[in-house]
């Protein structure tokens, strides 16, 4: 993915240049079936509840109101953001702590032991992982741990590991061996190794996979599902979920809660779309 | 990689590789809850166990009741349905969307930016949205009053199983369309040069040359498809919850409804069990016949 050099690739842009009157209409087909769903849930979220059954519901609101905002925040939204934010800075910080030791491992050491658990990984990958729900809880409840954000942090990490392991073994391998030779004749150790040289030198991979398991944990829905149960402990695609089944008929709020549940993923996207998309074809995309 | 010089003792030494130590938390964390689960399902299958308590055994019963229960039979086949339609709805429309946007003209690059928007709405949002779009009564289609999209797109079985695959769809094929664009933007310029110079039409090149070349993303893009389709649960949870009837129960959530609902923990650990099975066995099918491992080889690095 580095054809980005103007003169190198100039054939490539002619080609890629080309007009597509076809395609062009399939495409704006599509953008209209992403778009007017979206479309539909930021209008509907700013109108009352009356002006949702009388307007037309792809008009502009005639008098918008963040009532239905209000009425999401007034329902703790502040906590279950909260609990989300723990989650997911948790089960991050964790996946990337112990991933970026072990990608160190596979790529400067020798092992037998260490090939062996790069293999693993590398199946893990294959592994439907979501089909072990059943053993994840009887372990989470014989450890005591159930309805707990830890019940939560542990397998969203741990489920995690097998890509963000390869995504940073990939990138580990691009960095040229005399920068560690020429540290290791100073008498460096793997230990100072790894945070003075590789740590640095990482710092856009470890940006990519941080943000693609963040969105994942914070989007994950199957584990708090199964592993909490008291509000107290819901993280935010729970609420969302548990609101709209308090609120079923004010479809006005619950659109709101959806909108304000994605607004935190929207800000993100905005701020690293190019690492974040980086990360989602970085470990398939070849 | 360093020469394979003589490892010994937790290297800090200067020809000792990396130690081991380093993999071992994460070596640790993913066998507790990926591995070792995979070992406990397999236990708990044989097991009659109601999520509290203690299982006791009870040896194949679980197997004989999942095997021959209609309900199970039923989630199976609406499975192997589900992941064939999807597959037939998402393929066709990532790979043209990909290649379109692989694009460099501006407006592309944009497109690709707002087709990717769905893939940042969790799971449950997402079908949170599409339940309240597609209510019969106060819905897009109701209110809007349009006879072609008004229908009671959730409440009819028929029309339920395909609404379900459409929504799937329009959280998973933005994910597919990027590989497709990335596949897609590593074909050699030369290839398509030397074909125009042949006089190639563009429905000839797309057909010789972008299909052919896009190969491994094809593969790549279908396991995960496929694999996907198998064990997936989130958005038909909030949008079906399986019904009506039993018109959306597939594996998964027969899984977890015979699991965390009716408390039969032994009997959706069998079920489990062929969930892993399954999907483990189609990766590697298609990692096999594919040669996607020895193409690995062929293209290291990014």
């Amino acid at each position: 993915m580095s054809a980005h050099s103007p003169t190198s690739h100039a054939p490539a842009a002619r080609r890629l240049r080309r007009g597509n009157p076809l395609g062009a209409l399939g495409g704006l087909l599509w953008l209209l079936v992403v778009l007017v769903p979206v479309y539909w849930v930021l209008v509907t979220s700013l109108r009352s509840r009356e002006g949702f059954f009388d307007a037309n519901p792809l008009a502009v609101p005639s008098s918008p109101t963040l009532e239905n905002y209000r009425l999401v925040l007034d329902h703790d939204f502040g906590r279950y953001l909260l609990n989300s934010a723990l989650v997911t800075a948790g089960a991050t910080l964790l996946v990337l702590a112990v991933s970026f030791l072990a990608a160190y491992a596979i790529v400067r050491g020798t092992g037998r032991l260490l090939r062996w658990t790069f293999s693993l990984f590398l199946l893990g990958l294959a592994i439907p992982l979501q089909a072990t729900i059943i053993p994840v809880y009887y372990l989470i409840a014989k450890a005591q741990m159930y309805d707990t954000l830890a019940a939560v942090i542990l397998p969203s990490a741990a489920f995690a590991i097998p890509l963000t392991v390869l995504i940073l073994v990939n990138f580990l391998r691009d960095v040229p061996d005399e920068l560690f030779e020429s540290m290791r004749a100073d008498g460096a150790g793997h230990w100072r190794m790894l945070w003075s040289l590789a740590l640095p030198l990482s710092r856009p991979a470890l940006i990519t996979v941080t943000l693609y398991d963040a969105l994942n944990v914070w989007n994950g829905f199957l584990f708090p599902l199964i592993l909490t149960q008291s509000p107290d402990q819901r993280v935010l695609p729970l609420f969302v979920w548990s609101f709209q089944g308090e609120f079923t008929i004010n479809v006005p709020a619950v659109l709101a809660a959806v909108v304000l549940s994605t607004l935190p993923v929207l800000a993100l996207y905005a701020v690293g779309r190019r690492q974040l998309i980086s990360g989602l074809t970085a470990g398939f995309g070849k | 990689m360093s020469a394979p010089g003589a490892s010994g003792a937790a290297g800090s030494r200067s020809s000792g590789g990396a130690p081991f130590v380093m993999a071992a938390p994460a070596l640790a964390l993913f066998s507790l809850f990926a591995l070792v689960p995979m070992a406990i399902v397999g236990y708990l299958s044989f097991t009659r166990w109601n999520g509290l308590g203690s299982p006791s055994w009870t040896g194949s019963d679980n197997w004989r009741e999942a095997l021959t229960s209609d309900v199970t039979r039923h989630a199976l086949w609406l499975t192997a349905k589900f992941m064939v339609v999807s597959w037939l709805v998402q393929t066709p429309v990532s790979l043209l969307l990909g290649v379109f946007v692989a694009g460099r003209q501006r407006y592309r690059t944009l497109l690709a930016v707002v087709y990717f928007v769905p893939m940042l709405i969790s799971a449950a949002a997402l079908a949170i949205i599409f339940k309240n779009l597609l209510d019969p009564n106060f819905g897009l289609g109701a209110t809007l009053g349009l006879p072609l999209l008004d229908h009671n797109w959730l409440g009819d079985p028929q029309l339920a199983f395909y609404t379900t695959v459409f929504v799937v769809a329009w959280q998973f094929v933005p994910f597919h369309t990027l590989l497709y664009q990335a596949g897609t933007r590593q074909i050699p310029a030369s290839l398509y040069e030397a074909a125009a110079i042949d006089g190639a039409g563009r429905l000839a090149q797309f057909r010789h040359i972008t299909l052919p070349q896009l190969r491994y993303t094809i593969v790549t893009s279908s396991t995960l498809m496929l694999v996907g389709s198998l064990t997936y649960f989130d958005v038909v949870f909030v949008l079906t919850g399986g019904g009506p009837g039993l018109a959306t129960r597939f594996l998964p959530l027969d899984m977890y409804i015979t699991g965390f609902q009716s408390n039969e923990m032994g009997r959706a650990s069998a079920i489990s069990v062929v969930l892993v099975a399954v999907g483990l066995l189609l990766s590697l099918i298609i990692v096999r016949f594919s040669g996607f491992s020895r193409m690995r080889s062929q293209q290291a690095g990014m």
